[in-house]
């Protein structure tokens, strides 16, 4: 089965039905997307598919054969951090860390599709995403930053 | 002269000369661990390793304590690795838990890196012939004051810093002089986390690893009758199946595999279902049998008087309920075992697994890695339990486990349903002139410790029975906690009745009796005012001394804006305060909220804050957390309760048990961090849930005209309660 | 296709304007004091069952403000503010005023109000309920905002029309050949409830058709199932599985409210259970095909969906819908067999799209079962293959042309 992962082919070998989240983790060793229900309830395994934000942990690897896939690590690297992982370092925008990522992916979908997107539509992009420790007002920052980094404001 | 100038210009009590070193208490964890080495080694490279025995728990305790550890060692912080909880190496530090980590370690490792720093120019002034005084250090050396430098990995030897501590440490505590102590420092952890680095014991990686689930029971206390294993060992993937007494587990080399095995697993098993549980939880508490102790004015008389109120306020159990399910990976190999946890208490873990597995404690290693967000005891060490019974039976394959989000709702501890009551009388004047409060609760705490604390050590044919709990002394506490107000009433009596018997599962949940006990406190406090005609900010303050409390109630009153507000229709602001523990964190949060009596939304549109913990080693970590723990209590008040029926619990995912949501986060926070150079280090990360709540409760009240003294504020009871 | 408006035209030319005339304003009231809290509480309980909020309170609006777009074949209507308000809401109103609205669709000031506000169902209450539903309202928080401007290009007088050819005023006229449950359920159903404006279809001048009653509809491009002895519904319905649906929003072996009807349901979880029976009992009653054909239903549907669990057919089902969907609801963490779903056996396939993207999720803040959004997840063509799949699942003829339904849903005409 081949995937194209963060503009790289991957060759895999597993179930069709395999979630997209298992293969990401398992087989291509991307930390990125977590699983943190497995239910589409909570979005920490969010990924993006053509630009839009997917749970990966429902999503199984056959539909997405030949959809662009995109996961943080897409978005940068710690030597060359993205503007949206700039922002959220920037800006602090984390306690455990763990839903995190789902949430940058999640905004990521709405900034590339509405880069001026308002604090209050950042806010109801978020809805899907779930953060147990209370770093909302953070996050929320972080993304607004992030919007004006990729509009090229510094 | 007070104590921070004392200390800054080298006043010369630096080693007692009055006592003996060994006849005085050591600050903070250095007292159980009073060797210098045990804390850091400076190796002959010049590299530096600081052990602290605690976690991070995303709290940012890595940084700040690589931040004094730097500031102290006069080092780069990039200069330090930092290890933490780790039975092998650290010490034992028992577990991150009750806001404890600074004081403790943080206090610990300020004077061991210190003192470290004063041997090492010690040792150079020996060296270069030159007088101590003379010689500072900076970036890893000692230099004297014409360009002679001493790398500190050329001083190192013969055990130099196996010494014991001393009492006393000359710190570098000049603001002027600091780099990185009292700055907001970047977290060390958050770029890896947020570029897809390793970051989590959920990313470990071993060769060969490979994935368990286990078959948890349907409800407390359910044997495995029977089950057909046949069909689910035959499915491609499956390598083995774990069976002891009801304890079940599938083995599969890819985790999808053996989440799927799992469920196929469970169709094909039958138990048997005994327990039951209560059908009204808080007439059940009531009847319970208790152990009652009055902890506060054994002799103070009830209240009486003209003016008498009372009120009876509940809490029902609630969920941890981090993100991310619990995870652990364990290897065991020629009898020794390996397990990589995230559990807050690695030691007292290993004690507990090695009881388990009938192992020598020095046979089984705990290494803490992170989890995701950890507010008490979670699953964390019940899940390396599982871990660590499946690892045995592949022995030399590192087996990794995570639990499923049901079996997470379904099985980690609660923070236990709790009654509390209120009788207080106002004199005159409109001041309390007595107050007396009881609280019920179970224990806040099942940590192990004991194998008997592990869910799957209840089900294996030979189980362990859970150890008969016991309440937490003050000043601590548990269900007790803060149930001492810090106002200083007249007469004030308070009885904690610790009720042994556990319908649900329980242990700490952040903030452990803080968060119910001050909810009630500052609610009650705000009825008193109301009756004596007070505005509830006035209220406080003129009865309570602590100067501290007093500064962070008018700073947030004043950021508020509290005495200009102007009520509108269907809006309230509420008020609230507490000391975390009476020991640790000041915080003080004004709101204003809103709320529709028709569909009984809540919504808090700006929320102040104002804290005080002592020396803020990180500001910015000071305010996160703070904030945090607001939101958190606005979850667990407006939303949060663990469902059940006579026989399961039911709910058992994020559509059955919601939390709070994007839509119900304020539009404005603030978080005003006051610093006190020089005092010590109070606890954070549990100082805002209690007043969060309180707030809220008084806002509510302040909305509608009506007081909700149940929780949860749910829109379901706040469409009853408030059209009643 | 004749436009809505051109049939009305030519209708009131050929009536000759007859029964058209509005009627006279009624003086403003005084404004009300207080009323007796056991009346504002049964005004409260029927307000829910009639679900007043669901078209008077706009999404993020204050309740009962208005301001809540109602789109029909004949433009868009906004629900008013029925707060009291007295200038912009019914402060003013006199419970004679307010009556009169509810039964015969006229305002305080004698003009005819558009019947997408259901007085053709409201015209059924009682003088007492009316009153209840009064004081509950009159008790509300006012709140001052403007009503939105109609854009609906009809005239009020060509309501006027409509009425004198579709709309009867009267109280409802209990049933002696009934019990006294049915004839409550008859009453709520077919007055607050107003369940016929979604669940009956509507001729093209809007009206229900009275002999098609309870033969399904549509309403925001759901469609809203049959009640009636055509019934889509795989199982069907029984007294208790429609009582538990209309209290919980999901029934075991049915379906879980979505789209419109999940806020009815939300609603109606305030109601008492009596009330709920009664209504339940009442709309099974509908359903008039005799028992033998019930159960052959039941059973044949019941033996599609015990076959579930060893199916494999399609591989977008086979990843992402089986995993829940083939465990049945009796299992952790399952959800309804397929063949079980009115979804898939409406004559349309937008209600099964809409829930594939959308999902079903609890309102804020209250439990309940979760479907997750599988918006994004899949293309056009893979929804459509999943809904033509899907649709072969139920044992009905296959949907017609899905493949344009599925581009014009993704176009956003919903």
């Amino acid at each position: 089965m081949k995937l194209d992962v963060n503009g790289r082919a991957h060759e895999v070998d597993a179930d069709p039905a395999t979630p997209l989240l298992y293969v990401l983790r398992e087989d291509l060793k991307l930390n990125g997307a977590k699983f943190g229900c497995g239910l589409g309830q909570c979005g920490a395994c969010t990924v993006l598919a053509d630009g839009e934000a997917i749970f990966s942990c429902i999503t199984p690897i056959s539909v997405v054969q030949g959809r662009r896939i995109t996961t943080l690590e897409g978005l940068g690297t710690a030597e060359k951090p993205g503007p949206m992982q700039r922002a959220f370092i920037e800006l602090q925008a984390a306690q455990c860390g763990y839903c995190i990522p789902g949430m940058m992916m999640r905004a990521q979908a709405l900034l590339e599709h509405k880069p001026a997107a308002s604090e209050a539509e950042i806010r109801a992009a978020l809805q899907p995403n779930l953060c147990r420790c209370g770093t909302h007002m953070r996050i929320v920052r972080a993304a607004v930053r992030a919007g004006e980094l990729m509009r090229g404001k510094s | 002269m007070n104590r921070r100038e004392f200390i800054a210009t080298g006043g010369a009590l630096i080693v007692s000369f009055a006592l003996p070193a060994w006849g005085q208490k050591l600050p903070g964890a250095l007292d159980k661990e009073p060797l210098l080495d045990a804390w850091l080694r400076v190796g002959a490279d010049g590299r530096i390793t600081v052990f602290t025995g605690k976690a991070e728990l995303g709290q940012g305790i890595k940084t700040a304590i690589l931040q004094i550890a730097a500031e102290q060692l006069a080092v780069d912080m990039n200069a330090i690795e930092l290890v933490t909880a780790d039975t092998a190496l650290t010490p034992n530090e028992g577990y991150t838990a009750g806001s404890n980590s600074m004081k403790d370690s943080g206090t610990a490792i300020l004077h061991a890196a210190a003192q470290a720093r004063e041997i090492l120019i010690a040792e150079a002034a020996k060296r270069l012939g030159v007088p101590a005084g003379e010689l500072s250090a900076q970036a890893g050396e000692v230099r004297t004051r014409d360009g002679r430098r001493v790398a500190y990995g050329a001083l190192v030897q013969n055990e130099l810093l196996h010494v014991r501590a001393a009492p006393q440490s000359k710190l570098i505590a000049r603001i002027a002089d600091r780099k990185y102590m009292g700055k907001p420092v970047a977290r060390v952890d958050i770029p890896a986390k947020v570029t897809g680095g390793a970051a989590y014991v959920h990313d470990l990686r071993l060769p060969d690893m490979v994935h368990a689930r286990v078959v948890r029971p349907p409800s407390y206390g359910a044997k495995l009758k029977s089950v057909e294993m046949e069909p689910v060992a035959k499915m491609a993937g499956v390598l083995k199946i774990v069976r002891d007494g009801s304890f079940l587990a599938v083995v599969a080399a890819r985790e999808w595999i053996a989440v799927q095995a799992m469920r196929a697993l469970r169709t094909h098993a039958q138990w048997e279902e005994t327990r039951k549980l209560p059908r009204d939880i808080y007439a059940t508490l009531a009847q319970l049998p208790s152990q009652d102790s009055v902890i506060a004015g054994a002799d103070a008389q009830p209240p009486q008087g003209a003016r008498l109120l009372q009120a009876e306020y509940r809490r029902p159990y609630q969920l941890h309920g981090a993100i991310g399910p619990a995870c652990a990976v364990a290897r065991y190999e020629n009898g020794a075992l390996t397990i990589w946890t995230h559990s807050q208490g690695v030691y007292p873990l290993r004690g507990a697994i090695s009881e388990l597995m009938s192992m020598a404690p020095e046979r089984v290693h705990c290494i803490h890695l992170e989890g995701s967000g950890c507010y008490g005891h979670n699953a964390a060490d019940d899940v390396a339990a599982d871990a660590a019974l499946v690892a045995r039976a592949v022995p030399g394959t590192p087996v990794r486990v995570q639990w499923m989000r049901e079996d997470e709702h379904a099985w980690e501890p609660y923070g236990p349903a709790m009654i509390t009551k209120v009788r207080a009388a106002l004199d005159a004047s409109g001041n309390v002139a007595g107050w007396q409060y009881d609280v019920w609760s179970n224990t806040h705490s099942s940590r192990p410790g004991k194998a008997g604390e592990l869910a799957a050590a209840w089900s294996l044919e030979r189980p362990f029975p859970p150890s008969p709990p016991r309440p937490i002394p003050q000043p601590e506490g548990g269900g007790d906690r803060n149930a001492i107000p810090l106002y200083k009433f007249p007469a004030t009596r308070v009885t904690h009745h610790f009720i042994p018997e556990m319908p649900l599962r329980v242990s700490a949940l952040r903030a452990l009796g803080g968060y119910m006990n001050v909810f009630s406190i500052e609610s009650f406090v705000d009825e008193l005012a109301g009756a004596a005609k007070a505005d509830p900010v006035a209220f406080r303050l003129r009865q309570l001394d602590d100067p501290r409390a007093r500064d962070v109630i008018r700073f947030a009153a004043e950021r508020f804006g509290w005495d200009a507000y102007k009520k509108q229709n269907g809006r309230g602001r509420g008020f609230a305060f507490a000391r975390y523990k009476n020991l640790a964190a000041y915080c003080a949060l004004a709101m204003e909220v809103e709320v529709q009596r028709e569909t009984g939304e809540l919504r808090v549109l700006r929320v102040v804050a104002a804290v005080d913990s002592g020396e803020a080693v990180n500001p910015d970590g000071i305010r996160n957390q703070i904030e945090g723990g607001i939101l958190q209590s606005l979850s667990w008040t407006t939303f949060e309760a663990v469902m059940y029926n006579d026989a399961r619990i039911t709910s058992r995912d994020w559509g059955t048990y919601p939390i709070l949501r994007f839509s119900h986060v304020p539009l404005a926070m603030e978080v005003h961090v006051i610093d006190r150079p020089g005092e010590h280090f109070l606890g954070t990360g549990e100082a805002a849930q209690g007043p969060a709540a309180g707030a809220l409760a008084n806002a509510l009240a302040h909305a509608s005209g009506v007081r909700v003294r149940e929780l949860p504020f749910s829109p379901r009871r706040l469409r009853v309660t408030l059209n009643a | 296709m004749i436009s809505g408006v051109a049939l009305l035209t030519a209708l009131a030319i050929v009536t000759g304007f007859s029964g058209c005339a509005s009627r006279g304003a009624i003086a403003p009231g005084a404004q009300p004091q207080s009323f007796p809290r056991g009346q504002v509480a049964k005004g409260a309980e029927l307000a829910h069952l009639g679900n007043c909020l669901g078209c008077h309170t706009a999404v993020d609006g204050k309740p009962y403000a208005g301001g809540t777009p109602i789109k029909t074949p004949f433009g868009t209507i906004y629900g008013t503010n029925i707060t009291p308000d007295a200038d912009t809401g019914i402060g003013r109103w006199s419970l004679e005023a307010f009556t009169r609205a509810l039964r015969e669709g006229v305002d305080r000031d004698g003009r005819h109000l558009y019947p997408a506000f259901p007085y053709d169902h409201f015209t059924k209450v009682t003088d007492e309920d009316i009153a209840a539903l009064y004081a509950f309202l009159m008790t509300r928080e006012p709140v001052r905002q403007e009503n939105r401007t109609n854009r609906v290009p009809i005239p009020r007088a060509f309501v006027g029309v409509w009425k004198s050819r579709y709309f009867t005023p009267g109280v409802y006229q209990p049933d002696s050949s009934r019990s006294a449950e049915w004839n409550r359920g008859a009453y709520l159903v077919q007055g607050l409830g107003h369940c016929g404006a979604c669940h009956t279809p509507r001729n093209k001048l809007g009206a229900e058709e009275k002999d098609a009653a309870f033969a399904g509809g549509e309403v925001e491009r759901w469609h809203a199932p049959a009640l009636n002895a055509a019934s889509p519904s795989p199982v069907p319905w029984t007294v208790e599985a429609l009582q538990q649906y209309l209290r919980h929003g999901i029934a075991d072996l049915h379906a879980m409210s979505a789209g419109p009807m999940q806020e009815v349901t939300h609603d109606l979880s305030n109601v008492a259970d009596d009330a709920l029976r009664a209504m339940a009992t009442y709309i099974v009653s509908l359903d008039t095909r005799s028992d033998a054909e019930r159960r052959q239903h039941a059973a044949a549907a019941l033996e599609r969906a015990g076959k579930m669990r060893a199916m494999q057919g399609n591989t977008i089902y086979d990843g992402a819908c089986a995993d829940c969907h083939n465990r049945g609801r009796a299992e952790e963490g399952g959800a309804l067999e397929l063949p079980l779903g009115t979804a898939l056996t409406v004559p349309t396939p937008r209600n099964l799209a809409y829930i594939i993207r959308d999902g079903i999720v609890p309102p804020e803040g209250e439990r309940g079962s979760w479907m997750p959004a599988f918006a994004g997840m899949l293309t056009n063509e893979q929804l459509t293959d999943l809904l033509i799949y899907l649709r072969a699942l139920s044992g009905q003829s296959a949907w017609p042309d899905v493949a344009r339904e599925v581009r014009n849903i993704s176009r956003g005409d919903q």
